[in-house]
């Protein structure tokens, strides 16, 4: 159970965040040269303040139209990516990981906070699921890759909780944990999660063509 | 579920079908997907996340609330993504549902932009759709038919050149009887306004261009209409997809402004045309802002307003409600200018529709789809329903819309939906309400 551990810590881990990292660095230089070449009469609309004015109104909860139709989603998707980001980031035993790795150290969460985050994520995938199998719109577009994407999501969360809780076998579970972790990192810039990377400029440029060209909003 | 189970007979799609092999298609879908498209409708194929918000926002999923099939992702899977995950692989039956679907089934209204997230442009990726059939010949017969005019005479509507003067010099003599110094000037270099038309107005609208000419009298504006092509700002290619076409429609057009060193353009009350004008017929020739300043005619007729130039023997009788159009709205953000107006122009208040400015729905008939002519006349009026209870609710007598492509679609949704309600353009309103000088 030792080595694997010291596996799945170690030289895993290391390839899980460069698959991110580089991965993602990848898809965005590759796009933007892609943009470059292809999609100039795009490019060229792209402003900064509409692009900003776009983001910041998606932000808002309850502010763009399609929020404010649909008040449970709304709840859901703002909570969900919340505590995805928070949760893990801020998370005690992942902050004294760094420290002992590499000696960096930040502020943490309460661990019972996090343990809510936590709950609060896989209610989020839960609703996500129960949406994607009962709505009927949203049932006919799901493929396969969405459930896909879902659970790559759910895993880490799932099993964070229940080797915190030792409700399983701990030592099986947190392997298990760290592994799906990797997963959902190294498959960012491969999956339907590849929203994450670039979803900022997808907005952005809508926003640029309906503040620069359009002169109304996109929200 | 789905355009297979709801294809329609037309002449067009069928003929253009009946002519393709698979590798052709492979070929020619390809071709437009590698050359043509690239960061966007990639980063749109993968960033969807299938959260279905968007189907809220569509009037023909609103209208078919039990048929998922028409909610706009659903729509983009059944097309684009088709295309994308077979490599171009698919039978030429289904290129003739993918047709039908693009032509009729979205009309690029761009509505399903405030429900996306992640700011996916629907409109794009159908119109990117629609660009494929044109290359693969599969269009319906009747909007194909105006890109044909288009192509032969720089019009839509195969006016002649000769019936197209004549038609301007008969509005002028007609005219002449109620105001007898009012003058249509032809190709009068250096005015102030260039007045462009689309071409259904010498063919079956010429009162439009009556009131026109009264209106741009009573306010003693410097004005001119070219004799030659170049005089129709409309264009219907770029809904067929004929992008080339589209190119040379709109460089007739700012060259024939250019020809007469007028300092505007000024464009009757259309939505489409604007939206080829100042958006994508300009970028095709690449002039990323447009060489001739262009102005709709709600911003014009506000302007003359604000100066004090629309003088009002009466006001309309409201209360009204006031449509959107989406290229002029939603593409163009006119809609407070639209309100000040109308406040001017009407007795009684604006009673909005439920969705309103920015977030209106569509009037259906918009983006070509009107324009595929009777055999899709059903699909479009049974896409309109939500459109009619948005009206009906308001309880007016009046719709104000500056949209000859609405103006269509919202009598024949009237009708359909038994409204009893008529539909105005700003310019009917000025001209039966204006101060008529002698």
């Amino acid at each position: 159970m030792n080595a694997a551990y010291e596996f799945v810590t170690g030289p895993l881990a290391w390839a899980a965040w460069g698959i991110f990292l580089l991965g993602s660095a990848w898809r965005l230089f590759s796009m933007y040269q892609l943009a470059k070449q292809k999609d100039a009469v795009s490019l060229s609309y792209m402003s900064l303040f509409y692009s900003m004015r776009s983001i910041v109104n998606w932000l808002i909860p309850f502010n763009a139209l399609g929020w404010r139709k649909n008040p449970a989603m709304t709840v859901a998707t703002f909570v969900f990516h919340i505590c995805l980001l928070v949760a893990p980031i801020f998370l005690v035993a992942h902050v004294m990981l760094w420290d002992q790795s590499f000696g960096v150290s930040y502020v943490t969460i309460p661990d019972n906070v996090a343990d809510i985050m936590t709950l609060v994520v896989i209610a989020a995938c839960l609703f996500f699921a129960g949406r994607r199998i009962m709505q009927p719109e949203v049932r006919y577009i799901t493929t396969p890759q969405d459930w896909v994407a879902l659970v790559i999501v759910l895993a880490p969360f799932l099993t964070g909780f229940l080797a915190y809780h030792q409700l399983l076998d701990y030592d099986l579970m947190i392997i298990l944990h760290v592994v799906a972790g990797e997963i959902m990192l190294a498959a960012i810039p491969f999956t339907r999660l590849s929203h994450m990377v670039f979803v900022a400029f997808t907005r952005a440029y809508m926003g640029s063509e309906f503040g620069g060209v359009r002169h109304a909003r996109d929200w | 579920m789905g355009i297979a189970d709801r294809l329609i007979e037309d002449v067009g799609l069928r003929g253009g079908v009946s002519k393709l092999t698979p590798e052709q298609i492979q070929k020619t879908v390809n071709a437009v997907i590698s050359g043509e498209t690239g960061a966007k409708l990639k980063a749109y194929a993968e960033t969807c996340m299938r959260c279905g918000l968007c189907a809220q926002a569509c009037h023909f999923s609103q209208s078919h609330p039990d048929d998922p099939s028409y909610t706009p992702a659903a729509k983009v899977q059944a097309t684009m993504g088709v295309l994308l995950k077979t490599g171009g692989k698919v039978s030429p039956e289904f290129i003739y549902g993918m047709a039908q679907l693009a032509y009729t089934e979205c009309n690029l209204c761009r509505r399903c932009v405030h429900y996306c997230p992640i700011g996916i442009d629907t409109g794009y990726i159908m119109s990117t759709v629609r660009r494929i059939c044109h290359k693969l010949g599969v269009t319906p017969q009747y909007i194909q038919d105006t890109a044909h005019s288009h192509s032969a005479t720089f019009n839509q509507m195969w006016v002649k050149d000769d019936e197209w003067t004549d038609t301007l010099m008969w509005q002028e003599d007609e005219a002449r009887e109620e105001f007898p110094g009012l003058r249509i000037p032809l190709d009068k270099e250096g005015a102030d306004i260039y007045y462009s038309v689309i071409a259904p107005e010498p063919k079956f609208r010429t009162q439009l261009i009556y009131q026109a000419a009264a209106i741009m009298h009573a306010a003693g504006v410097d004005w001119t209409m070219p004799s030659e092509p170049g005089w129709d700002n409309s264009d219907m290619c770029m809904f067929t997809g004929d992008f080339e076409m589209m190119g040379r429609l709109k460089r007739k057009h700012f060259e024939s402004a250019q020809k007469l060193k007028v300092k505007r353009i000024v464009m009757g009350e259309c939505g489409h045309a604007f939206r080829s004008v100042y958006d994508m017929g300009n970028r095709w020739v690449a002039w990323k802002m447009y060489p001739v300043p262009v102005i709709h005619s709600i911003e014009f007729f506000w302007e003359l307003m604000k100066q004090g130039k629309i003088k009002l023997a009466k006001k309309y009788p409201g209360p009204v409600t006031v449509h959107d159009p989406c290229n002029v709205v939603r593409g163009r953000g006119h809609h407070e200018k639209l309100r000040e107006l109308v406040r001017f122009l009407v007795d009684g208040p604006i009673i909005e529709t439920a969705s309103n400015r920015e977030h209106n729905i569509c009037c259906t008939a918009g983006g070509g789809v009107i324009n595929c002519g009777p055999p899709f006349k059903n699909v479009r009026l049974d896409g309109s329903k939500a459109k009619a209870e948005e009206l009906r609710a308001t309880g007016v007598k009046t719709i104000v819309a500056p949209c000859h492509n609405c103006h269509g679609g919202l009598e024949d949704t009237v009708h359909r939906y038994k409204l009893d309600m008529h539909i105005k353009f700003l310019g009917d309103i000025i001209y039966e309400c204006m101060e008529k000088p002698s």
